[in-house]
This record gives C-alpha cells, sequence and structure tokens, in this order.
C-alpha cells in the first residue's frame, strides 16, 4: 500500500476562526460507547460549496445536525456564522437553510401555499414564485405537496431551504434517489445558488457528486476527517504514481512509476512492435477515495484492482 | 459576489407568523377528508341515529336527546383538541414537519397559537353543527341568557385541558398511527362511562368515580347545567351541578396538561 492519508488541514489547536461560514474544534459526538463524530476540526469559508463525502454511518449527518442545532455535543467547539448552535436563536437561524436528509411531511398544502408559508417565517424572503421557477416546480405550483414525485419532493425541500435568502445553506444528501437527468438540474440549481453567494455545506456519497460541485471535499470515516482537499487533489490524486501495465512472456506485469513515459519509452525498445496489453492508468477519484474510507483491511490488492479497473484509460 | 449581509430586516412579529401558522393548521386540517369525517361528521352522526332511536323521557318532561345534546357536545370538543392534537402532533413528529419547522427562525410560541386556532374553529363548527341538527330535527331547546356564558367558559375550559392533554399524550406515541391506535379506543371507553351515551347517573358507582378522574365527565356536567332544566340536577353524583368544581378539575387538567406539555415535548423524534 503506497498511497497513505495525510491528514492535511487539521487545524489541530488552532483557535476558532470567527469569520468562518462554519469553524469546529475537537467535536465529539458520542451514542453509548459509540463515538459518532470523533474529534473533527473543520473551517468551511464564507462562499464556499464545501462536501462532506463518506460512507452511511462515517458521521456525516451528525456533524451537520450539530452545526443545525438539532444535536447537542459532547466535547468541541463550533461556531456557525459566529455563533455556538447550541445558543442559536431566532436571528441566527434566518441566516441558515435546512435541508434535513429525510424529506419533510406529507402535507395538504400545495407546492405555492407550502413555500409561501415558510416565506412568511423570514424578514426578506424570496418571492415564492420566483423560488419555484429557479427549482423548476413552476407547473406543480398548485399541487397538493403528496402527489408529487420523489425528485420534486426533494426539490420542494430545496425550495423550502433556499425562500429565506439564507447566508449558509445545508444540504444533507439532496440528490439520493434522483434519476441522472434530475441530479444534472440540482447540480445546475446548486451552482446558480453560487452565483447568489451562498455558502453551501453539501454532504452526499456521490463522488462526482462532490467533484461537479464542491469547492473542496472533506472526507469523512468512522467519525474523523480524514483528508480535506480541492477535488483534484484528493489523496494526493495530482501526484500519485501512474500505473503502467503490459504482458510479458505470458504474464501481467505492472509498475508505478512517477516517470510513466520513461517506462513506456523503455518498453517500446525492449518489445520488437506493440507493447502487449499496454496501459497507463492515475488512480480515479473513487479509488482514492475508497482507499481513504477503507479500513486498512483489503488494502493490499488495493493497486492491482485499481490498475485493472482503469484499464484502457490510457493518459 | 453579492451578499446578503445589510439586508437586515427585522423578523416577522409573533403574531404575523401565528397568523400565518393559523392559516396553515385550518388548511391542514380542513382539507384532510379523514380527519374532518372523524371529527367533525362522526358526532353528527352519532346525534341523528340516537336521537332518532333513544327519545325517552328522563324524568321532568325531559328527551334523553335533550341529554344526549350536552354529552355528544362534550365528546365533540374532545375529539376536536385531544385526539385531533394526539393525532396531528404526532404525525408531524414522525414524518419530519416539526423537526423543519423547529430549523426555522419560527417562533415556538407561533406553533401553539396555530394548533390552539385549529381546536377553536372545529371545535365551534361541530357544536354549531350540533346545535342546528338537534333544533331544527329533535326540537332542542336552545340555552337562555346567562346559561350561554356557562357554555362558553366550559367549552373553552374543556378544550384547553384537552387541547394540553393531546400534545402531551402526542410525546408517546411512534406516529400518528400509533396515537390514533391507543387515543381512540380511550376516548370511546370515556365516552361511554362518562355520561355521553348513557345517564351517567345509572352507571355503577365506580366507573362513575373511575369517569371523574377525568376530564370528560366534568365537561359534560357543565354542558347538562347548559341544557337541562335545573329539577334534573338532582339526578347529578351530587344532587347540584356543582360548576364550581367542573371549573376546579378542568383548570387543574389545564395545569397537569401543561406541566406536562413542557416536560415532554420534542420537536424530532428519538
Amino acid at each position: 500500500m503506497t498511497r497513505t492519508s495525510p491528514a492535511v488541514d487539521r487545524a489541530g489547536p488552532e483557535p476558532l476562526d470567527a469569520d468562518a461560514a462554519i469553524s469546529i474544534r475537537g467535536l465529539v459526538k458520542r451514542y453509548g460507547d459509540f463515538a459518532a463524530v470523533d474529534g473533527v476540526d473543520l473551517d468551511i469559508r464564507r462562499g464556499e460549496i464545501f462536501a462532506l463525502l463518506g460512507p452511511n454511518g462515517a458521521g456525516k449527518t451528525t456533524t451537520v445536525e450539530i452545526c443545525e442545532g438539532y444535536r447537542d455535543r459532547d466535547a468541541g467547539e463550533v461556531r456557525v456564522l459566529g455563533t455556538d448552535p447550541a445558543d442559536g436563536g431566532r436571528a441566527w437561524k434566518a441566516q441558515l437553510g435546512i435541508v434535513l436528509q429525510s424529506n419533510s411531511g406529507e402535507s395538504q398544502l400545495t407546492v405555492r401555499e407550502t413555500v409561501a408559508s415558510r416565506a412568511h417565517l423570514y424578514a426578506d424572503p424570496r418571492d415564492p414564485d420566483e423560488v419555484l421557477e429557479l427549482v423548476g416546480l413552476t407547473e406543480k405550483a398548485g399541487a397538493r405537496g403528496r402527489s408529487l414525485s420523489g425528485g420534486q419532493r426533494r426539490r420542494l425541500d430545496v425550495a423550502l431551504g433556499i425562500v429565506g435568502r439564507p447566508t449558509l445553506l445545508f444540504l444533507d444528501e439532496p440528490t439520493t434517489g434522483f434519476d441522472p437527468e434530475a441530479r444534472r438540474q440540482f447540480w445546475s440549481l446548486i451552482r446558480s445558488l453560487r452565483e447568489l453567494g451562498t455558502t453551501m455545506l453539501l454532504t452526499t456519497h456521490y463522488l462526482d457528486e462532490a467533484e461537479a460541485l464542491a469547492d473542496r471535499v472533506g472526507v469523512i470515516a468512522r467519525g474523523r476527517l480524514v483528508e480535506v482537499a480541492v477535488p483534484a487533489a484528493l489523496g494526493g490524486r495530482e501526484s500519485a504514481p501512474a500505473v503502467v501495465s503490459w504482458t510479458e512472456h505470458g504474464v501481467r506485469r505492472s509498475e508505478a512509476t512517477a516517470t510513466p513515459t520513461a517506462l513506456v519509452g523503455e518498453l517500446a525498445a525492449r518489445f520488437p512492435g506493440e507493447v502487449p496489453d499496454l496501459a497507463v492508468a492515475r488512480p480515479t477519484l473513487e479509488d482514492v477515495y475508497l482507499a481513504m474510507i477503507g479500513d486498512g483491511d483489503g488494502d493490499g490488492d488495493g493497486d492491482a484492482a485499481n490498475a485493472d479497473r482503469t484499464e484502457g484509460e490510457l493518459q | 459576489m453579492t451578499t446578503s449581509v445589510d439586508r437586515a430586516v427585522e423578523l416577522p412579529s409573533v403574531l404575523a407568523v401565528s397568523r400565518s401558522r393559523a392559516q396553515v393548521e385550518l388548511k391542514e386540517f380542513f382539507r384532510q377528508r379523514e380527519a374532518v369525517v372523524f371529527t367533525v361528521l362522526l358526532p353528527v352522526l352519532l346525534l341523528t341515529v340516537f336521537g332518532a332511536v333513544l327519545d325517552y323521557d328522563i324524568g321532568s318532561g325531559v328527551t334523553f336527546v335533550q341529554y344526549f345534546m350536552a354529552g355528544i357536545i362534550a365528546a365533540g370538543i374532545l375529539g376536536a383538541s385531544l385526539q385531533n392534537m394526539a393525532i396531528s402532533i404526532a404525525t408531524e413528529r414522525s414524518d419530519g414537519t416539526l423537526k423543519a419547522l423547529a430549523g426555522t427562525p419560527m417562533p415556538k410560541s407561533a406553533f401553539f397559537v396555530g394548533k390552539v386556532v385549529q381546536v377553536l374553529a372545529v371545535t365551534l363548527l361541530i357544536i354549531g353543527v350540533l346545535l342546528l341538527i338537534g333544533v331544527v330535527f329533535y326540537g332542542i331547546d336552545l340555552p337562555s341568557g346567562g346559561e350561554w356564558l356557562t357554555f362558553a367558559w366550559v367549552t373553552v375550559l374543556g378544550a384547553a385541558a384537552c387541547t394540553l392533554l393531546g400534545i402531551a399524550v402526542s410525546s408517546l406515541a411512534k406516529n400518528g398511527r400509533s396515537a390514533s391506535a391507543t387515543v381512540t379506543p380511550f376516548a370511546l371507553v370515556l365516552q361511554f362511562i362518562s355520561g355521553v351515551f348513557f345517564l351517567f347517573s345509572s352507571l355503577p358507582q365506580w366507573m362513575q368515580t373511575v369517569a371523574a378522574i377525568f376530564p370528560l365527565k366534568w365537561m359534560g356536567q357543565g354542558l347538562r347545567s347548559v341544557f337541562l332544566p335545573d329539577a334534573l340536577a338532582a339526578s347529578e353524583p351530587a344532587g347540584s351541578w356543582e360548576l364550581g368544581r367542573v371549573a376546579l378539575v378542568l383548570a387543574a387538567w389545564c395545569v397537569v396538561g401543561l406541566v406536562l406539555c413542557v416536560a415532554t415535548f420534542r420537536w424530532q423524534d428519538r
């Protein structure tokens, strides 16, 4: 196992960042003996889209719900827009938009009435019809909430999250259950919100979603933040050695190297014609992610499996 | 990049949000067919059926329908408040509606104002329809003069106690369905032993004693003072309407209900 998972951006003993949208130090949340969140440090800058990536049960939702003020914590410090979520009052909540992991309940109100009634809770809400336009629910404005499809309900949740003109928007697995087209539409919605300056904390277990949307990605596994990086650099992906593989004397061979071009040249000289089954691969985001969230066992065959999977993508 | 830092507008007042919540609650109730049928039409149906069948004389030239009027109104208030609150809030807690609201700047008090407005509206509707049917089809004598005042305070105090108890009970249930499964039979039994369907004085002593613990018996008794001639007060357990005790017991249940609400209310599932 050549790839290690350096804990980049671990703020450690640094003080809380008062200017950050979210600043977390040493966050711990236990359920009985189980530490769902086990010492997380994180700063999310204003205006950025931050994706928290991790498998189910890794501590994503717990971390987010502590930031939203839904859960208390056992240790550590948290500031969200400069306020401790445990003390957040009306004025603080008015700056947040929250899209919870589960859909909000079935209502007898129409889609427009639901959004309008939510707008009544805020000082300076967006126009409900504009919000429906933004999430693509204009045609469903007169429909009752329960008649919506799963994807439409999720978009209604997002509409409810943004109607109050939030400074900070939490999106907890917003696209789970979406078909590919609905996800693309949702992504463009998120990008247009970014244009409006909204800071977003997004949790997802879709790698392509994190890569497409996020300025930075944090990978959380077993309650710990394993790494924080821009998507392209996650897991040292930028500088990771390439794996060159070929077949020689009927045996599949592969070699990890920082200078794949030189190795390919060498191989070209060694073989009379084409190098048999030549492939050069770099780890995909999925490869580095799976390596990061793995718990140590099964890592040994990681490289071989990765090389197999990415074969043919000559880079 | 535009930020919303300068858009420091004041949050809407508690009154404005309460008004908005009241509108939401009214729409939620009256658009839900099962709730309307169960809460409003069931008492109406019972009055129609019982009124047609049980029109015997209970003394002093008064028919059972006149007696039943007081009981069915008390039962209607119970349905509009205790049963309605227990089921609807348990549903909203289990389906995430309450959790979503708790994450907004909604003043918590506005939520409860909305619920109270819903209970009052449903209660008034039930009473109105029951009185109308009673007068048109069964020749019920309407209250007169000071009896209206008694009618009003028994209704308000009874509805308040039962609303608070309903909110408290909702915290015990896992979801709306389980709340309904517990509260509905309980309410039915309470109606049988509290003098709604039968003359309270004809019930066995132990049943009367059990019924006297709960608010419904006292609501029915208070309302009988409104609908029955004073001559029939003699057949009450104490030989009088005991209006002072009615007020005291209902007020005590308000206090108990409020304490339970404050101690148990949750905005999200455990």
